[in-house]
């Protein structure tokens, strides 16, 4: 499923978008996506991991860690994916060296065949961003850029021009990794950042009374990362767990 | 240059961060078109340079050395810069710059120390706040430059993430500058990095070349046939053979680190030899040569002298690489023990680890001829921090 068809049936619904982040390869990736999904996550955003993964917080960097001390591979990553089964857009996010290593083509394509709709490469801003773009746009693939609460002027209208499936708002400075304050900074990003392109908000975000507030401040869907691999790195009843706060989240957006 | 390709060198370098970076990389930017022609500035940094940091260094006629090998062997003294090492150059004017930009912190990466001495040197000198990152084991194997930071007023944070080393400590510096962009200036050690940090960094080390040059027609009335310069992220290499680019009769050298041999272990390397045998690929923030295995994934590096342990390499060294202008090479471990031992022993100068690895060249190169009569060695720092790390050796 394309990322903008689910945005266009959640609208219909009325309901705001659960994207949920996991490292594929840290755990049983297929069990937790399944439960991310049975628990109303809309789209799964899947990390190949990196070894350097420079935008991400301690959550996510030991993931990371787990992930390629467990032998996750790009080209173990793309098998898992085409053997997932699921009916959500699947989103790879992933750091460039990567793509560029595999060569940009191959790596949409290995996208495309393998269901991945989506794109997010937190270290390739626009400006770099032209050939990759060509490939994801000849194969139907949405890259997904990141906005900071730094971005603006022409920056921001190269992204938003640049930028198709949804925008990434980052909702304040720094990693990833959650946190129990969302920043004034998100309400400001979201009322300066004018687009028809569905709105998600990312960084920091782990309840749902937070991912409400989000929505109500005008965002079409909530990124929520750091949360569910706390529950995948604690080891206890890491399914039912993970079914559960994505229920939680996700009963909020309605 | 037009607008497209500025910060490339060739299809190398670029700006490869996080999009929360971008608006400080753009503000380095302009800050540092706006300042580096300032005469106010250039005056001010004119004056630190000299008074604070001892230049200009000698070039030294290494009298024994020469005739040992049979070639004229000038040693550029960086090694009496003050802090034992040629960073302080890229310290002083970044700092400066900071201080210019209204910066009210500054951070910074070290792997051998070195680095993050030079920050905290400058930073205290100048009155800015410091923080240095170090690889925790890095920290262990320079216990005394931990210390020294610490006495100048500097934080150094441990940095116990992947292989706890330089590219570590880059990773966690940058994740600092997410967090921080707006007050906080951070001060990359070497001509590595997201543009504008390679032009910058090469520009304040230039400093060497632009004596060398000087000093050499004062001693020899004509340029040397070759300089030679220990490689890892690349600055005392870039700073000396920088204003020697368009002298295309000067043969230029880039040493790395040879390590315990050419070959690589699935998640390491042996060596730091990025240059010679490294892979283009993306890392902190440029396109440039690196160590990785055939995923992308980016492979620890290995050398006895840590400022060299890098698993990535200066952009533009890689650019000028590719056309032929400067010739890669590397010497072991071994061999720059050895050199370590001979320029103690025959000229009284204790060198760094890493300069011993340009040193060790000339025992590996002098008798093929190809370094020409005349040569001049970067010596990049003295040797004082790795005596620990040499007596470990055993070897005398």
């Amino acid at each position: 499923m394309r990322i903008p068809d689910k945005f266009d049936e959640l609208k219909t619904k009325g309901e705001g978008a659960l994207i949920a982040y996991v490292c594929a390869g840290d755990g049983d990736t297929a069990g937790i996506v399944h439960a991310l999904i049975r628990g109303g996550a809309d789209i799964v955003e899947l990390g190949l991991p990196f070894s350097d993964p420079i935008a991400d917080g301690p959550t996510i960097q030991a993931s990371i860690e787990r992930a390629l001390d467990a032998g996750m591979n790009p080209d173990r990553y793309f098998e898992m994916v085409k053997g997932l089964g699921v009916d959500v857009p699947l989103v790879v996010m992933t750091y460039y060296n990567l793509i560029f290593k595999r060569g940009l083509e191959r790596f949409v394509k290995d996208c495309k065949d393998s269901g991945i709709t989506g794109v997010i490469v937190p270290d390739l801003p626009p400006e770099e961003s032209g050939e990759l773009g060509g490939y994801c746009e000849e194969n139907g693939v949405d890259l997904i850029f990141l906005v900071a609460p730094t971005t603006t002027g022409d920056r921001l209208e190269d992204i938003l021009k640049r930028g198709t499936g949804f925008l990434y708002l980052v909702s304040r400075l720094g990693v990833t990794g959650a946190r129990a304050d969302i920043a004034g900074s998100t309400k400001e990003v979201l009322d300066r950042v004018k687009t028809d392109k569905p709105k998600a908000v990312g960084f920091g975000i782990s309840s749902g009374e937070q991912a409400a507030e989000i929505i109500k401040s005008g965002a079409q869907g909530v990124i929520v990362g750091s949360a569910f691999v706390d529950i995948i790195a604690s080891g206890e009843d890491v399914v039912g767990r993970l079914e559960a706060l994505a229920r939680e989240i996700k009963s909020s957006l309605g | 240059m037009n607008k497209k390709q500025r910060g490339k060198f060739g299809r190398f370098g670029g700006q490869f961060v996080p999009e929360v970076l971008m608006p400080a990389v753009k503000e380095l930017e302009q800050g540092y078109e706006r300042f580096r022609d300032d005469p106010e500035f250039k005056q001010e940094l004119d004056y630190y340079l000299k008074d604070f940091a001892g230049r200009p260094t000698p070039l030294y006629h290494a009298r024994r050395l020469s005739e040992k090998y049979g070639v004229k062997v000038y040693l550029k003294r960086e090694d009496l810069v003050h802090g034992g090492a040629h960073k302080l150059n890229n310290t002083l004017g970044q700092a400066l710059l900071a201080k210019y930009m209204g910066k009210r912190r500054l951070i910074a990466e070290t792997g051998a120390g070195q680095h993050g001495t030079a920050t905290a040197m400058a930073g205290a000198n100048l009155g800015i706040a410091t923080e240095v990152y170090m690889g925790a084991k890095d920290m262990q194997r320079q216990r005394m430059n931990v210390y020294r930071m610490e006495l100048m007023g500097t934080k150094v944070i441990p940095v116990t993430s992947g292989s706890q080393t330089l590219k570590d400590a880059i990773n966690e510096a940058l994740r600092d500058w997410v967090s921080n962009v707006e007050d906080t200036h951070y001060l990359i050690g070497s001509v590595v990095g997201p543009h504008p940090y390679p032009t910058i960094v090469r520009d304040f080390q230039s400093v060497i070349g632009s004596e060398v040059k000087q000093q050499i027609m004062e001693k020899e009335g004509r340029l040397p046939d070759s300089i030679v310069a220990c490689t890892g992220g690349g600055s005392n290499a870039i700073g000396t053979f920088y204003p020697f680019i368009s002298d295309t009769e000067v043969k230029l050298f880039a040493v790395e680190a040879g390590g315990s041999g050419m070959e690589s272990t699935k998640k390491a390397a042996l060596h730091s030899a990025s240059l010679c045998v490294g892979e283009e690929g993306v890392l902190h923030g440029a396109r440039t040569k690196i160590l990785q295995d055939p995923y992308g994934q980016i492979l620890e590096s290995h050398s006895i002298a840590a400022g060299l342990d890098y698993s990535g390499v200066g952009p533009e060294l890689t650019y000028l690489a590719g056309t032929g202008r400067i010739k890669p090479a590397n010497t072991s471990d071994d061999e720059a023990l050895a050199a370590f031992h001979e320029l103690s022993r025959m000229e009284g100068i204790i060198p760094a680890l890493e300069s011993s690895h340009a040193l060790a060249y000339l025992a590996k190169a002098a008798g093929s001829g190809e370094l020409g009569d005349i040569v001049v060695i970067n010596l990049s720092g003295r040797g004082d921090k790795d005596l620990e790390t040499v007596l470990e050796m055993g070897a005398l």
